[in-house]
C-alpha cells in the first residue's frame, strides 16, 4: 500500500515537472536571462504555498496519516558548504538544464542522452563522498 | 493538453511536498543519488555511503514515479511539446547554434541521440551532470530540498544555498556560455 502511495506521489511530481516545463533546458536558460516570469512564478507560488503548509503543520501540530509526529529538522548552521556547493550545483543546473528531479522525468519522457547526465550526477555524488572530509563545510 | 501555467505548476509542487510530509517523509530528490551510490557499493570506498539504503527505498519509489510521470506527460498529455520561450531568447540561442529554440522541449544538439558521437556536447552533459551531483550533495540538497522544502521551513542555510544556485547559474549562462557556444 505504501509503495503505491509513494509511486503515485512520484507520478504527480513527474507530470508536474514535465507539464510545467520546469524540466525544459530552454526554460532554465530563459530564467537565468530574466526573460520570463514563468520559472519565478512556479518557484514563488510553490514557496508561498509551501511556507503556509509548513507553518500550519507546525502551529497546529498536524500528525502524519499514520498518527506520527511530523518533524522538520533544522539544517546545520554553516556558510561555506551551502555557498560553495550551491554555486557548483547552479553551474551544473544551468549547463545540463536539469536538476535531480526533472532528470528522471526526462528519462521517462524518452530522452536517452539524459541518462548520461544521470550517471554523471551519480558519479559527482560519489566523488563528493570521497572528498567530503577534505572540503570546507 | 497545453503546458501548465505557473499558477498551477507551483501549487502542484507544494502539493507534492505536502503529500510527502503527510505520509511522514520529506521532499528532496538529490539524496537519491547518494542512495544509488550506496546500492552500487560505494560504501566500500567512503564512509559517507555507509548507511542502510533500505531506509531510503521510499524515495527511490518516488523517483520511479517521476520517471513514469514523465512518460505519461510526454506521451499522453502533450500534443505539441514546443516550449514557448521569449523571442529574444530564441534569437540568442539561435546565435549559439541551438536551431530548434522555441520549437522543441529540449535542444536537439544536446538531447537527441546524435550527441553520443558529438565529443564536445557529450562532455558538456557529463560536466553538467557531475556538477549537479557533486554540488547538490556538497550543499546538502537541491532545488527540491533547499529551494522548496528548506525555504518553506524558513531555513537560512537553504537561502544561502539557493543564492548559490543562482550565482552559479548566472555565471554559467552569462560568462561561460559565450565561451563554449
Amino acid at each position: 500500500m505504501r509503495v503505491i502511495i509513494y509511486l503515485a506521489i512520484g507520478v504527480i511530481f513527474g507530470i508536474t515537472m514535465f507539464k510545467s516545463e520546469a524540466a525544459s533546458w530552454f526554460r532554465i536558460y530563459e530564467m537565468f536571462q530574466f526573460k520570463s516570469f514563468h520559472m519565478y512564478g512556479i518557484i514563488g507560488s510553490a514557496l508561498f504555498m509551501g511556507v503556509l503548509i509548513t507553518q500550519i503543520i507546525k502551529r497546529f501540530n498536524v500528525k502524519s496519516i499514520y498518527g506520527e509526529r511530523i518533524l522538520f529538522p533544522s539544517k546545520e548552521k554553516s556558510f561555506s558548504r551551502y555557498m560553495f556547493g550551491g554555486v557548483l550545483f547552479g553551474l551544473g543546473w544551468a549547463l545540463a538544464g536539469a536538476c535531480p528531479g526533472p532528470m528522471f522525468t526526462l528519462a521517462g519522457a524518452g530522452y536517452l542522452p539524459i541518462l548520461i547526465v544521470i550517471v554523471a550526477a551519480i558519479l559527482g555524488t560519489f566523488v563528493y563522498g570521497l572528498l567530503k572530509d577534505k572540503l570546507p563545510h | 493538453m497545453e503546458p501548465w501555467p505557473w499558477y498551477i505548476s507551483g501549487p502542484m509542487i507544494a502539493l507534492v511536498m505536502f503529500l510527502l510530509i503527510i505520509v511522514g517523509k520529506n521532499f528532496g530528490m538529490s539524496s537519491n543519488l547518494r542512495t544509488l551510490c550506496t546500492i552500487c557499493g560505494a560504501g566500500r570506498s567512503a564512509n559517507f555511503f555507509r548507511f542502510d539504503w533500505k531506509s531510503q527505498q521510499w524515495n527511490l519509489i518516488v523517483v520511479l514515479g517521476a520517471v513514469i510521470g514523465g512518460f505519461i506527460a510526454s506521451n499522453f498529455l502533450t500534443e505539441n511539446d514546443a516550449v514557448d520561450i521569449h523571442p529574444k531568447v530564441v534569437n540568442e540561442l539561435y546565435e549559439y547554434g541551438f536551431k530548434d529554440a522555441g520549437e522543441a522541449y529540449l535542444p536537439s544538439e544536446l538531447f537527441q541521440n546524435n550527441v553520443f558521437t558529438d565529443f564536445k556536447n557529450l562532455s558538456l552533459l557529463i560536466l553538467g551532470g557531475f556538477l549537479v551531483g557533486f554540488g547538490a550533495r556538497y550543499a546538502g540538497g537541491c532545488t527540491s530540498g533547499h529551494a522548496i522544502s528548506g525555504l518553506s521551513n524558513l531555513q537560512l542555510p537553504s537561502l544561502i544555498a539557493v543564492i548559490g544556485f543562482f550565482v552559479g547559474g548566472l555565471i554559467m549562462i552569462h560568462l561561460v556560455f559565450p565561451l563554449i557556444f
